[in-house]
This record gives C-alpha cells, sequence and structure tokens, in this order.
C-alpha cells in the first residue's frame, strides 16, 4: 500500500493538482485547505506524512505545526513555502519538521521527502516496539 | 511633500507590498506547475496505454487559464502601486487608491482571518496629493484595523467629499468598542498625516476610525 500523506494548503487549486499527481504515484492522499481540519484529522487518522503550507488563514504552519506536534509527536511534518527564509526554516526545523520545501514543488522531491518520512515513521514505530519489548522483559520475573 | 518623510517606514512598507505580491505570485505559479505536471503525467500514462481523458484535459486548461488571470491582477496592481512613487504630486481618485490598497492587503487581511468591504462609489472622489504617501498612510489604518479586528470581521470603508476635503471611513471595527486608550496616530502615522495635511480620528464607541485629508493646497 502506498503512502498515507495528508496535503494542507488554503490553495485548493494547488492542492487538488498535486494530490491527485501524487495519487498517479501511488500514494493515497487526502487533501484540506484549513489548518484547523488538519489538526482535527490528525486526531483521528494515522498518516505516514503532512505536507503543510506554512502560511494561511486562521492558523499558520507554525502554529499548526506545534499542535500536530502536540498530539503526535512522532508525525512527519514537511513544511511547503512560498519563500523559505532562514529563520522560518531553522524555528520549523526546531519544532520538529522534517523538512521545507519551496514553491513551485518538484513532485520528484516530495514523492522522495515522503518516503524518507515513511521509513522515519518505521524506524520511529520499531524504535518504541522494542522500548516496549525490553520494558516488558526488564520486569516481568520469567 | 518629498518621499523624505517617511524615510526607512516608507521603504519598508513599499519591501513589505513588493514581497507580499511575490509570495502570491509564487501560489500561482505553484498551481501552474502542478497542472503542468498532471498533463505530462497524463502523457506518460497514456504512452502506457492509457487513454487520455478529454474532461481532464480541459479541467486543466481551465486552471491554467484562471491562474493566468489571477497572475494578470496581481501584476496590473503592483504596476499601478510601483508607479505611486513617479510623482510627488498628483491629483488621484482617492476611491481608486482605496481600491488598490484593498487589493494589496487582501492576503494580509486573510491571514488574520477578516476583510475590507466598500461600498459602491458612482462619482470619483479626488485630491491632489503624494500618492505613495497616501498609500503609505492608508496601509497604517488598514494595519492597525487588521490587529485591532476579530477574527471573521468584515470592516466596511466610504469614501466621501466634504467641502474641499475627503474622509476616508473605516468602520465596524469591533476591537476598539471598549478601548479606553487607542494609541492612533502613533508616530509614523503621525508624520505621514503632517506631509499629507491629514488627520485621524478615532471614534472607540462607533468602532470608527476616520482619515481626513484637507484638499486645500498647502
Amino acid at each position: 500500500m502506498g503512502e498515507k500523506v495528508l496535503l494542507v494548503d488554503d490553495e485548493k487549486d494547488f492542492i487538488e493538482a498535486l494530490g491527485e499527481r501524487m495519487e498517479n504515484r501511488g500514494m493515497d492522499v487526502s487533501t484540506t485547505t484549513s489548518a484547523k481540519d488538519a489538526i482535527k484529522r490528525v486526531k483521528e487518522e494515522a498518516y505516514d506524512a503532512i505536507v503543510l503550507d506554512l502560511q494561511m488563514p486562521e492558523m499558520d504552519g507554525i502554529e499548526a505545526l506545534k499542535a500536530i506536534k502536540k498530539i503526535k509527536p512522532d508525525m512527519q511534518v514537511i513544511l511547503l513555502t512560498g519563500h523559505a527564509t532562514v529563520e522560518k526554516g531553522i524555528e520549523a526545523m526546531k519544532l520538529g519538521a522534517m523538512d521545507l520545501i519551496e514553491k513551485p514543488t518538484d513532485i520528484e522531491t516530495i514523492a522522495e521527502k515522503i518516503k524518507k518520512a515513511q521509513a522515519n515513521k518505521i524506524i520511529l514505530v520499531e524504535k518504541k516496539t522494542e522500548e516496549k519489548i525490553r520494558k516488558i522483559i526488564t520486569t516481568k520475573g520469567w | 511633500m518629498s518621499y523624505d518623510v517617511t524615510g526607512e517606514v516608507g521603504l519598508q512598507f513599499f519591501g513589505k507590498m513588493i514581497a507580499s505580491i511575490s509570495h502570491e505570485i509564487k501560489n500561482v505559479l505553484a498551481v501552474i506547475n502542478e497542472n503542468a505536471g498532471l498533463l505530462e503525467d497524463f502523457i506518460l500514462m497514456e504512452e502506457k496505454g492509457v487513454p487520455l481523458n478529454p474532461e481532464k484535459l480541459k479541467r486543466i486548461s481551465t486552471k491554467a487559464k484562471e491562474q493566468v488571470k489571477r497572475a494578470d491582477g496581481i501584476i496590473q496592481n503592483m504596476n499601478r502601486f510601483a508607479h505611486s512613487v513617479d510623482e510627488t504630486v498628483k491629483t488621484i481618485d482617492v476611491i481608486d487608491t482605496m481600491e488598490l490598497m484593498i487589493k494589496l492587503s487582501a492576503r494580509f487581511s486573510d491571514m488574520f482571518g477578516m476583510s475590507f468591504t466598500m461600498g459602491s462609489h458612482f462619482d470619483p472622489v479626488k485630491i491632489e496629493t503624494n500618492p505613495f504617501l497616501l498609500q503609505n498612510v492608508i496601509w497604517f489604518c488598514l494595519d492597525n484595523i487588521m490587529n485591532l479586528a476579530k477574527n471573521g470581521d468584515t470592516v466596511s470603508i466610504a469614501v466621501e467629499q466634504n467641502g474641499c476635503d475627503v474622509l476616508i471611513r473605516f468602520f465596524g471595527i469591533s476591537g476598539l468598542d471598549g478601548m479606553t486608550n487607542c494609541d492612533l496616530p502613533a508616530e509614523r502615522e503621525t508624520i505621514l498625516l503632517k506631509a499629507l495635511n491629514g488627520k485621524l480620528q478615532v471614534d472607540n464607541g462607533a468602532g470608527e476610525i476616520v482619515l481626513c485629508l484637507n484638499g486645500n493646497k498647502n
């Protein structure tokens, strides 16, 4: 099964076209134009990666990133921006964003980063499972 | 009325507007880029035996045309704004200027979750002034209002001729209500108002800010 991705950008025409291209590459894509809706979906669904626009009405990408990381600290978030400033990039990375991509984007770059996000997620899940098993082994007296 | 009065503040205003415009253009390019990419995908799929869907092609063509129209509007606004520094004194239509400033500020007001609206005006409201300085002081008004407004607010704007004076009224500013200490005009507005021979009146109770421009030559 392909990577499960949530695309968040207030430019409806942009996410529709990008979403269709990602689906053409075998990904399972959901889209939303609202950061608040994205946060709601993160609570309800599991995603391999979220592609999130940095500047949106209601709530900007940095605020949305903070909220997402609070709900799911391991969530892999790739930020999209019209103009990447060094300051914004550093701020996003400090908050746990996986990467920052400048618009217009290259689909192969995004696809590559999403694959990396899925791999990161698998590593994190395996690490957590390993820790759980180790904890059980050390606490139980078998 | 030279630009010296604005100095760094004027340059910052010019830079802010141009940066915002470039951001909007980037968004347009991003949509066109993804739709061009979709066309490439369809061609690759057709080469692998998936027939082309004329409806999908038509949809892409429509999207591209829409974005070209959108970019054309953005660039027209940028061009008008850029030419506002051509002459230091010019007779202008304040309604036109106000409409341009609303368009240039739309991305910012969207970010604040509010909007500006202007009623219909049939006759031009003319004044002899420095077009760039006027745009700058209008931007300061809009910027202050965006910071005062609440999410979902729509602030109305009316341009009125009052004898020789021109009044730009901003009303329905919910954030002004109940404010006992509004620091408007601040230093940045005061410098421009002096140069434009204008004044700024704040009516907290009515939720209204009025920019009054004296039409008499200095």
